[in-house]
C-alpha cells in the first residue's frame, strides 16, 4: 500500500535527533511491548510481515504522532483483535479508555506471474505496479531503472505472507539505483541499494 | 445509540494499553512475565554492539575470516557464536574503503541486524532519518558530524527485505597491529550503521 510508512525520499523532514550511544529503551513499558510482540511471533500468533503490515495500516495521523514502541503496541493489539484473541471492547474495558487500532487490511496477493531470473550486471526496471495490501517495494523505486548486484536466499513473499495467501518463496535482488534516476536534479549523488523481490522486477530492454 | 457499543472518548495512556494487552496474554495462559524478563535481558545484555565489534575486529585481523564474512555473513558470524533470528536469512557485510562509504537505513520501518550490531537507536527509527537518508545522504551524514570529501562515493542500503546489513568500517591506520581485545573497544554501533567513521 502507498501508506504513510513509505517515507524514503519524502521532503519536509528535519534534522536527525542524533545521539551516539543512546539506550534502545527509555521506559519499562517499551521493553514489555518489545518482548510481547516477540512472544506472539514466536508462538506463531502472527508473523513479521503481518506485524509490519498492521503498523502500516495505522491511520496516518496516529502513525506520525506515535512513538516507535506505540506503533509496535498498536500492531500487536490490532492483530490480537483481528485474530479473535480479544475484542476491542474488552481491550478498552481493560485499558479504561479508548485503544486506537489500525485500519482493516485490503486483500493480499500471490507471486506475480512473469518472474524472471536475473544475474549480477543485468539491467532491470521496477514494475509500475500498485497493490493495496502489504508490499515491500518502497514507492521511490517504482518504475525506476537499476542494475542487479546480487541475489539473496529465498524469502516468504511479503505481499502474500502478510495476508495468509499461498505463495512460493522468492529471492530478492540487490539492485543499485542512481539517485540521478530516482530524483533527477533533486538529490545528493549516491547509489541506493534496495533488496527488491523478484516479482517486482522486469528486465530492462 | 446503543450504550454497549459506544467507544470511550479519552484514549487510555500507553502504559494502560500495554497492561491491557499483557493481561490478555495472561488470560490466554501464555505467562508473559517470565518471557518479558528473559527477552529484556537478552535485548539489553546479549544484543549488544560488542558482537558486531568482534566481527569487525576479526575481519580486520584475519584475512581468511574477512573473505568468509563477505562470502556468507550469517555463517561467518556463527563462527564467533553469534546467531540471528530465523527470518534474517542473510547477512551482508558492506566494506568501507578510502573511496567508498556505506550507510544503512530502513525507509519502510526499522529493520536492523539487531542481534549483531544492537537494537536500532531512536534516530534510526525516526521519520526524519528514514525519509532523508536515501535522498540526501551526504547532507544527512554531514549534519550528523561526518563530512565526507566529495571524492568518496556514498552507497545507501535500504533494508526492505529480511537480508540484514552491517558496515565494515575502515581500520584506523594507527591501530594496525593492536590486539583484538583492544580493537573491539574502538568499534561503535554508529560506525557499523555507517553514520560515523573511526
Amino acid at each position: 500500500m502507498d501508506g504513510i510508512h513509505d517515507l524514503g525520499g519524502r521532503q519536509g523532514f528535519g534534522e536527525i535527533r542524533y545521539a551516539p550511544g543512546a539506550p534502545a529503551f527509555h521506559a519499562a513499558w517499551e521493553k514489555r511491548v518489545n518482548a510481547l510482540y516477540g512472544m506472539a511471533v514466536r508462538r506463531g500468533i502472527f508473523n513479521m510481515d503481518e506485524y509490519r503490515h498492521a503498523i502500516e495500516r495505522m491511520p496516518p495521523r496516529h502513525y506520525l504522532s506515535a512513538s516507535y514502541y506505540e506503533r509496535s503496541l498498536t500492531s500487536l493489539a490490532t492483530l490480537f483483535v483481528e485474530k479473535g484473541l480479544v475484542t476491542r471492547e474488552e481491550l478498552e474495558r481493560l485499558a479504561q479508555g479508548a485503544f486506537p487500532l489500525s485500519e482493516p487490511s485490503a486483500p493480499g496477493r500471490s507471486n506475480l506471474p512473469d518472474r524472471e531470473k536475473f544475474q549480477p550486471g543485468d539491467r532491470v526496471r521496477v514494475k509500475n505496479d500498485f497493490c493495496a495490501g502489504h508490499v515491500r517495494m518502497p514507492g521511490y523505486i517504482r518504475g525506476k531503472p537499476g542494475v542487479v548486484v546480487n541475489e539473496s536466499p529465498r524469502y516468504p513473499f511479503p505481499d502474500a505472507h502478510a495476508h495468509g495467501v499461498e505463495a512460493a518463496d522468492e529471492p530478492t535482488y540487490d539492485v543499485a539505483f542512481r539517485t540521478e534516476d530516482l530524483w533527477p536534479n533533486s538529490a545528493d549523488k549516491a547509489l541506493v541499494h534496495v533488496g527488491v523481490f523478484q516479482s517486482y522486477l522486469a528486465r530492462e530492454v | 445509540m446503543d450504550q454497549e457499543h459506544s467507544r470511550p472518548s479519552r484514549t487510555a495512556s500507553v502504559e494502560r494499553r500495554v497492561a491491557a494487552i499483557e493481561s490478555v496474554f495472561e488470560e490466554r495462559g501464555m505467562e508473559p512475565k517470565p518471557f518479558v524478563e528473559a527477552m529484556t535481558h537478552t535485548a539489553e545484555e546479549e544484543w549488544v554492539p560488542r558482537n558486531g565489534a568482534r566481527v569487525v575486529t576479526k575481519a580486520w585481523t584475519d584475512p581468511a575470516f574477512r573473505a568468509r564474512l563477505f562470502a556468507n555473513g550469517k555463517s561467518a558470524v556463527g563462527e564467533l557464536g553469534l546467531t540471528m533470528p530465523p527470518h534474517h536469512r542473510h547477512l551482508v557485510a558492506l566494506e568501507n574503503t578510502p573511496a567508498v562509504h556505506n550507510v544503512i537505513v530502513c525507509t519502510l520501518c526499522s529493520c536492523t541486524a539487531f542481534t549483531i550490531i544492537g537494537l536500532p537507536p531512536d534516530w534510526y527509527k525516526d521519520l526524519d532519518y528514514r525519509a532523508r537518508a536515501v535522498r540526501e545522504s551526504r547532507t544527512v551524514l554531514r549534519e550528523m558530524g561526518l563530512d565526507l570529501p566529495p571524492e568518496i562515493e556514498i552507497r545507501v542500503w535500504d533494508t526492505t527485505a529480511d537480508t540484514r546489513y552491517m558496515v565494515l568500517p575502515v581500520q584506523p591506520p594507527e591501530t594496525i597491529g593492536w590486539p583484538e581485545e583492544k580493537l573491539i573497544d574502538i568499534v561503535t554501533k554508529e560506525s557499523m550503521i555507517g553514520v560515523a567513521r573511526l
